[in-house]
């Protein structure tokens, strides 16, 4: 079905044909425009912004482009076009029908997942909220604000499923997603990590990489739900959410650029040298890797955990490409081999049922997909001729949930002293001087195809235009 | 394997003795009229192997820790009139039982179990009620079944709203059992929930948030994060401000219980208890004082943990604790006193004289809460009034406790027949959970007999005068004695314990119900049913299955 986008809320859902949720979706509408108004990028509610608008959820349909000004932007409701007699694909009740309405037994189980995942999208926007006044160019500061519409239709995504599938609980729980606000000390966010306010360009990118990826795996696991209308949306919501990641990937791929561009004009990697010239070092640029992979291991949650187990035994919550990548759907007696402390400094094994480590399996598809742009960053250095390498933590460093919560280990693992650890933490995490580093260097470039120094220009601009497009014109 | 593993595990002997310097899970801190217990459970140092206590979720061990914190309280901090019981950690307040324990453990331990915490925190009701001892609950973060009921426990719950934190009692639609820690009972009987918001309450696994807990009644208060801290000062010195606990006065230390435990049972100064293990039963027989105790309350003070009525009672306690969580077999106690009556008829006068002091009155308090654990007792009770006994006053309680009372007569030798004797206190210091006396209970709420026994108040009632008075049920003479004492013993020791476990309970607690006697008698009795079924502990059960994923599959066949 094409989105009707003569109605109020774009949809392809046939709104129109449910007076009741669309009279309640409207209701909502001004809130979340407040919403917008007040904890958004308002600061740029004047300027046109070259945005991507989705017309239609198949490969032609769902990427058109156009100046916008942000309040304006067409958020909608879409969902991947339905597979015909899909049927559920893990778990207790894999090969039966797909749900289309929530089974009343699963029903607070699937409100707790959507309302969380639901909780991230306005968060990341709050958490972006100042960040367009320090751009390192145009190009840059239209794909935050591409971004952070996105996450606003991603909010859009799910309150849509809360408002049809869930009644007045539902509706309840879509007020309080606008209720919460990032870093409100009275009314945070739900995960910790989204209360963090990211406040530079780097670990906007890094954000966009590690955190957002995060989002990527949640979506994916969602997408295999037997519940048919979030599996569809997630579907959707996973081709936005593709852009992301581009965003993080590229972001510090020319960061990498622009910093061996002057380790060769200056003949040195030494960090003072480079910092004077205003680039970052690599060091530097590992150590914010390392907070940020780490920050985003702990939103996969336990490595045991019940939850997991259930959501998984219940066909609420698949694996990543659950249909393609596993031969067991079922995985009612497999196990899986955990490493854990032993709580004396000591490492040992443990057999968990593998439902129960569905978390864990998740982690590591998300692990293996981080590792693709370090290869490709590490390609750049070592074409450049340089033998620094960036590369990820261990998944046991710097955990706060889990087994290795609160173990003291090295970025290679190993577990180590408390005071060592303590000792060494600013060789592995962005100190203070880091960080007043990286903010020093957040200047607003505002004129069209300049890029900040500490930036390499793209490869290309949006949608085959020039790099020197004026992709938001500031009002 | 996992069966005689907890079998084996279970051989070890629990313990209820410990210090707050050696707490695992919570810290205690006070601060002139306020002490505050938070919760902080180690998830290693779970009482038994096989599971981990996260999520500030407890087992026995944990409350252990909070009944010892509260006696401490009580005792050793006067001063202290508010306790404010909240969570060490940030966003979650407690999260109830842990359910691995329960699914491990055998249908004892898990009955024990929710007796101990369940007396516990009626325990906190009744300092509350009795004693002054005010109790707030200082929601400080997500609060599910277990963790709710303690909650429930306090005087006034405060809770934070942050938008995200909810109280829930998940354990219908989560693990196929009841809030059998009073939950259940108390929402309706304490909070005066409406019984349909409780039904929805009851069956929604994420429960409800400060604002919808607030205007149904779950919770008296709200606070935000940022006003929280001082929220909760607020209303813990208002609730100190109504308690009549003393404003200064030096505690008085609990010292370790002397205790000796070898095959023949535990050993302390005051209490014996000796185990026949081929005849499954034990005497537990209490000695009066040594010596004449003091009058004076500053002499009393003096004597402070040695004081008799306090040293006794605590070791009382211990001993029906030991008895009840190690010696599952031993299903009749046999309760003998030994001592001089005129010496326990004078502390009882010194205890009725001092009440309105503070550390009498907890001491009543002790003694009160001790009787009451006796009555919830899943033990057959028998009292021996023989020779040399000291039933008196307060000690004549145990033999109003007793199922049956066996009173010796000596008619060729009567000055040293034993001898009961009523005292003042029997009259309204001790009221048992449905909150009347053991005699009103025992004369199932006739008042003559009642006026009958108050006009011998002091009088050395031998067996012909108890009997008459229905103060015991035999009296043999000392032709008879050792036959009739033996016979019942060993004919009750015959019958099912399961049977004569309801049927005690059914009959000791006479007349209207009271919210304690419903947790006792309704809540729990309904819940052990359901911890016996397979629904609940079968191998597709919903305890066995919790945390598996797997659903649990029912019989379906309501009963």
């Amino acid at each position: 079905m094409s989105i009707d986008y003569s109605e109020k809320i774009p949809n392809n859902v046939d709104l129109s044909g449910n007076k009741t949720l669309q009279r309640a979706l409207e209701h909502w509408q001004p809130h979340f425009l407040d919403w917008w108004r007040e904890m958004g990028p308002n600061d740029f509610a004047s300027s046109d912004v070259y945005l991507r608008t989705a017309v239609g959820v198949d490969a032609q349909g769902w990427a058109s482009y156009g100046a916008v000004k942000m309040p304006d932007y067409r958020w909608g409701i879409f969902l991947a076009d339905a597979i015909p007699d899909r049927r559920i694909g893990f778990g207790d009740s894999v090969g039966e029908p797909v749900w289309q309405q929530v089974p009343g037994e699963f029903r607070s189980q699937f409100r707790r997942l959507i309302v969380t995942q639901g909780d991230t999208e306005p968060a990341s926007v709050e958490q972006q909220h100042l960040l367009g006044h320090t751009c390192p160019s145009l190009y840059d500061l239209r794909n935050l604000f591409q971004v952070n519409v996105e996450e606003g239709r991603h909010l859009w995504a799910m309150v849509y499923l809360l408002h049809a599938h869930f009644g007045r609980d539902g509706r309840e729980e879509a007020e309080e997603l606008l209720a919460r606000h990032s870093g409100d000390a009275d009314k945070p966010r739900i995960l910790g990590t989204f209360n963090e306010p990211i406040s530079d360009w780097l670990s906007f990118f890094c954000f966009t990489y590690f955190t957002d990826r995060d989002g990527k795996f949640q979506l994916k696991s969602l997408a295999e739900s037997s519940f048919d209308p979030l599996a569809r949306t997630c579907r959707f919501m996973l081709t936005e959410e593709a852009h992301h990641m581009f965003v993080g990937e590229t972001g510090i791929s020319r960061v990498v650029k622009r910093t061996l561009e002057v380790m060769k004009q200056l003949g040195t990697d030494e960090v003072q040298a480079l910092r004077g010239q205003g680039v970052v070092d690599l060091p530097l640029l590992q150590r914010y890797l390392n907070f940020w992979f780490s920050s985003s291991l702990d939103l996969f949650g336990s490595e045991v955990s019940s939850n997991a187990a259930s959501s998984f035994a219940n066909g609420i919550k698949g694996r990543p490409d659950e249909t393609t990548q596993y031969q067991d759907h079922v995985c009612a007696d497999a196990t899986y081999e955990l490493t854990t402390p032993d709580g004396k400094g000591g490492l040992k094994q443990e057999t968990v049922n593998l439902r129960n480590a569905m978390n864990e399996v998740l982690r590591e598809a998300y692990v293996r997909d981080c590792e693709i742009g370090l290869k490709r960053w590490n390609m750049q250095i070592q074409k450049a001729g340089c033998d620094f390498r960036l590369k990820l933590p261990a998944t046991r460093f710097r955990r706060s949930i889990g087994v290795w919560a609160d173990v003291p280990t090295d970025p290679e693992g190993r577990i180590i002293a408390r005071e060592e650890h303590a000792r060494r933490l600013p060789e592995w995490l962005p100190t203070p001087a880091d960080r007043a580093y990286v903010m020093s260097l957040m200047q607003r470039v505002t004129a069209p195809g300049k890029m900040a120094g500490w930036l390499a220009p793209p490869d290309r601009g949006i949608n085959n235009l020039g790099l020197d497009y004026e992709y938001v014109r500031l009002g | 394997m996992q069966a005689s593993m907890t079998k084996a595990a279970h051989a070890e002997r629990i313990s209820f003795d410990t210090h707050p310097e050696r707490y695992a899970h919570w810290r205690m801190s006070v601060d002139g009229a306020i002490a505050t217990l938070s919760m902080n459970v180690n998830e290693g140092k779970g009482l038994r192997p096989g599971y981990k206590l996260k999520l500030n979720s407890y087992d026995l061990g944990v409350d252990i820790e909070l009944y010892d914190a509260l006696n401490r309280i009580r005792f050793e901090h006067p001063g202290v009139r508010c306790v404010v019981l909240t969570s060490a950690r940030e966003r979650m307040f407690c999260s109830g039982a842990n359910i691995y324990m329960l699914g491990q453990s055998s249908h004892g331990w898990k009955v024990n179990f929710c007796k101990f915490t369940n007396e516990t925190r009626n325990g906190m009701e009744d300092s509350s009620r009795n004693d002054g001892l005010k109790f707030l609950a200082a929601v400080n973060g997500t609060c599910a079944g277990g963790g709710y009921e303690i909650a429930l426990a306090c005087d006034e719950i405060l809770m934070i709203d942050d938008r995200s934190s909810t109280v829930s009692l998940p354990e219908v639609p989560l693990l196929g059992v009841l809030p059998g820690t009073g939950g259940l009972t108390r929402i309706t009987d304490k909070r005066k929930v409406r019984r349909d918001l409780a039904d929805f309450f009851c069956t929604t696994t994420e429960g409800v948030r400060a604002d919808r807990a607030k205007d149904w009644g779950l919770v008296d208060h709200s606070a935000k994060p940022q006003a929280f801290a001082q929220a909760v000062r607020d209303h813990a010195e208002r609730l100190a401000a109504a308690s009549d606990r003393p404003r200064e006065a030096a505690g008085i230390t609990l010292t370790p219980l002397k205790c000796t435990i070898d095959a023949a049972g535990y050993h302390y100064e005051y209490v014996d208890a000796v185990i026949d293990r081929a005849a499954r039963s034990a005497t537990l027989t209490v000695s009066g004082p040594k010596q004449a105790e003091p009058d004076a309350i500053e002499g009393i003070i003096k004597a402070g943990v040695a004081w008799w009525p306090l040293q006794m009672a605590r070791e009382l306690d211990d001993a029906i604790l030991m008895l009840r969580t190690n010696e599952l077999e031993i299903g009749t106690w046999q309760l003998k006193t030994r001592g001089d009556i005129d010496r326990v008829l004078a502390v009882d006068a010194a205890l009725a004289r001092h009440r309105a002091h503070w550390f009498v009155r907890e001491t009543l308090g002790l003694m009160r809460r001790t009787l009451a654990r006796l009555d919830v007792s899943s033990r057959t009770l028998f009292a021996i009034i023989d020779q040399d006994s000291c039933f008196a006053g307060t000690l004549a309680e145990l033999a109003l406790a007793a199922d049956r009372g066996y009173m010796l007569q000596l008619p060729d030798d009567p000055e040293r027949a034993p001898r009961v004797v009523l005292s003042e206190l029997n009259f309204g210091s001790y009221p048992m959970v449905n909150h009347l006396t053991r005699l009103a209970t025992r004369y199932c709420g006739r008042q003559e007999p009642v006026e009958e026994a108050r006009q011998v108040i002091g009088e050395r009632l031998d067996a012909h005068d108890a009997s008459k008075l229905g103060l015991v049920t035999f009296t043999p003479d000392d032709l008879d004695w050792d036959e009739e004492v033996r016979i019942a013993l060993e004919e009750r020791a015959s019958l099912s314990p399961d049977a004569l476990t309801g049927m005690e309970a059914s009959l000791r607690f006479t007349g209207a119900e009271t919210m304690e006697t419903r947790i006792f008698a309704r809540l729990s009795a309904w819940q052990n049913w359901i911890f016996n079924r397979p629904n609940a502990v079968g191998e597709q059960g919903a305890l066995k299955v919790f945390g598996s994923g797997s659903k649990a599959k029912f019989n379906w066949e309501r009963i």
